[in-house]
């Protein structure tokens, strides 16, 4: 096995070729951390409310806030947690950060460890992503001999922090933050009722900061060049850059690393896709986007997203797609609460209806009231967001999923 | 089973708790040992780890139930695990299936007679930018078509 290769890949976008105003620019492993030790807690944490940096992981949540409670906690214990679950559909910028990146997502959990009082920090990583196991550990191995990691770091007397890295088994919604500290505690990956939130009872208890991958990995460029440096990229309500997972058909699929605000038509120049016909923005629980809005723009106040971007052209099947999204939400739901158990399934079968065209339009406007049921009445995240494809694609594509399937019926 | 190989399970398990601590969340890592020796963790295995960590059989039952990546059944000595998501189903997911089903001569959810080969989907596994792709147990391979799929597949032992 270990002498089977992986199959062509594509080394164009090898990490020497990329190249990116932040995240993919210049960086000397530990420089971040040095610069760390040498301010004050509460210096870090203003440079980080500065860069009004929010969470990469999806759901845009302020970092500089939840750091702040967890710092302000009484705690003896509190745990950096590092989401590597990367399970959205079209998303493997992580995977790129993680294998080309680790100094820039390890350096900035240290940073978090020393910012908030935690000394130990816990990856992740998805099971999916085992291949990448013995390059971390041995990674975090050259940290600790090189004394970034382990008693007081860098010399910086009383702060001890150490990174282990744990693997999840297969499950999508253990990415939620919730469900994740379930799993890490040794428990079904179910995700809890929140409040409370992980910054006040998180992992055994402790107060405990849940952040992307990609989230510590900008925190090193933040500590070393501030918070304003960091707002010139970006519009004023998302700052910095993104990483772009872009695939599906396009010239040059691959990780991207552009300023917030970028609109999807620049995006589609840049990749290579001028003959889009749809963009998915967001994965799976995004919404899919048609040529007329191709002018909006990637952000958190417009088309948010965690990275992916899936570009379809006019080849494709809309029905096709939104029906994978919806297999993929009756496979993933952990079947915990009623609205995205079943209604998932509902959904499913709706667009099977449509599929065959035995399907009412009154039936259709009743499966769109159960999705808006589902996004305010299910428990996480998931059954939340689980409609997005099936009340956006079939708004946004009604003409060609409708038109034949309409007169298909009647004929 | 024979009692040496009840011996070494437990001998295993116990091993395990020792460098993951006697501790309820210790039970993945565990788990996913155990799984890693023997391929699958049998009724006995999951009886001693509940035993060590002084939790009902049934948890340590519920939590193997939950994730797609642990089983509690014997499957075949290799995993297969082909990406059916949209990018990968867009790029032949369903030639490659086709022909793997074929070369193998079983459905998705079988193992080979030998128990050489498990054949499974996965949903995304973060390879999109190289699709199709699949995972052979641990190792990941990218820019599939269905002639290159089956020769992995025949290289597996
Ligand atoms: C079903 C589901 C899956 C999620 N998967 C991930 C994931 O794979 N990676 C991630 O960072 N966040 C994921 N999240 C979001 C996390 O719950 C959490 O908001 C995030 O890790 C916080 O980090 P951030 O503030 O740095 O984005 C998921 C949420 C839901 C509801
Ligand atoms: S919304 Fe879905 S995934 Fe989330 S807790 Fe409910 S059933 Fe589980
Ligand atoms: S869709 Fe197959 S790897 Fe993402």
């Amino acid at each position: 096995m270990q002498n089977l290769k992986r199959n062509k890949m594509n080394t164009v976008f090898e990490k020497q070729n990329r190249s990116g105003p932040i995240l993919f620019s210049k960086y000397d492993e530990g420089s971040g951390i040095e610069k760390a030790l040498s301010m004050d807690r509460n210096e870090i944490l203003n440079e980080l409310r500065d860069s009004k940096l929010k969470g990469r992981g999806g759901a845009g949540f302020p970092t500089s806030s939840k750091w702040m409670i967890v710092a302000a906690a009484n705690d003896e214990k509190k745990y950096v947690i590092c989401n590597a679950d990367e399970g959205e559909p079209g998303t493997f910028k992580d995977r790129v950060l993680l294998s080309e990146y680790p100094e820039l997502v390890f350096d900035g959990m240290t940073i978090a460890g020393f910012t908030i009082g935690a000394e130990e920090g816990i990856v992740y990583l998805r099971g999916e992503y085992t291949y990448m196991l013995s390059y971390l550990e041995s990674y975090l191995e050259k940290m600790r001999q090189s004394g970034r990691l382990g008693k007081n770091v860098l010399g910086k007397e009383g702060f001890n922090f150490d990174i282990i890295i744990r693997l999840g088994s297969g499950a999508y919604v253990c990415g939620e933050e919730t469900a994740l500290i379930e799993s890490l505690e040794g428990y079904r990956g179910e995700p809890r009722n929140r409040p409370p939130y992980p910054v006040n009872t998180g992992f055994m208890g402790h107060p405990t900061i849940v952040n992307n991958v990609e989230t510590f990995a900008l925190i090193p460029h933040i500590v070393l060049k501030g918070g304003t440096w960091f707002c010139e990229n970006g519009t004023d309500r998302s700052t910095g850059s993104k990483l772009f997972s872009v695939s599906g058909d396009c010239e040059n699929p691959g990780v991207y690393e552009l300023p917030w605000g970028t609109t999807i038509k620049e995006l589609l120049a840049i990749v290579g896709a001028e003959n889009a016909k749809a963009v998915q923005v967001g994965g799976a629980s995004g919404v899919c986007i048609g040529k007329k809005d191709f002018n909006r723009s990637l952000a958190y106040e417009d088309a948010a997203t965690g990275g992916s971007i899936m570009i379809f052209n006019d080849s494709r099947n809309m029905l096709q797609i939104l029906k994978s999204f919806m297999e993929f939400f009756v496979e993933e739901s952990c079947g915990q609460c009623t609205p995205c158990r079943i209604g998932n399934v509902k959904l499913l079968e709706g667009v099977e209806m449509i599929e065959k065209g035995e399907f009412t339009f009154e039936y259709i406007e009743k499966l769109k009231d159960l999705g808006r049921t589902m996004q305010i009445a299910s428990k996480c995240g998931l059954g939340q967001t689980s409609p997005n494809p099936f009340i956006s694609t079939l708004e946004n594509f009604k003409e060609e999923i409708f038109k034949s399937k309409a007169e298909g019926a009647l004929t | 089973m024979l009692v040496y190989e009840k011996n070494a399970v437990s001998e295993l398990v116990s091993d395990l708790t020792e460098k993951y601590g006697k501790k309820r969340s210790s039970l993945l890592p565990i788990l996913q040992e155990i799984q890693q020796r023997y391929n699958y963790i049998s009724d006995f295995a999951q009886q001693e780890v509940a035993r060590m960590l002084d939790i009902h059989p049934v948890e340590v039952y519920g939590v193997i139930s939950f994730y797609a990546f642990l089983y509690d059944k014997p499957r075949g000595r290799n995993i297969v695990r082909l990406c059916k998501t949209i990018i990968c189903d867009l790029a032949g997911t369903k030639a490659i299936a086709d022909a793997v089903k074929r070369e193998l001569g079983i459905e998705f959810g079988d193992t080979t007679k030998d128990g050489r080969v498990t054949l499974e989907y996965a949903n995304c596994i973060g390879m999109c930018d190289h699709s199709p792709a699949m995972l052979v147990n641990d190792h990941v391979f990218t820019g599939l078509d269905p002639e290159t799929a089956c020769k992995i597949l025949r290289e597996i032992k």
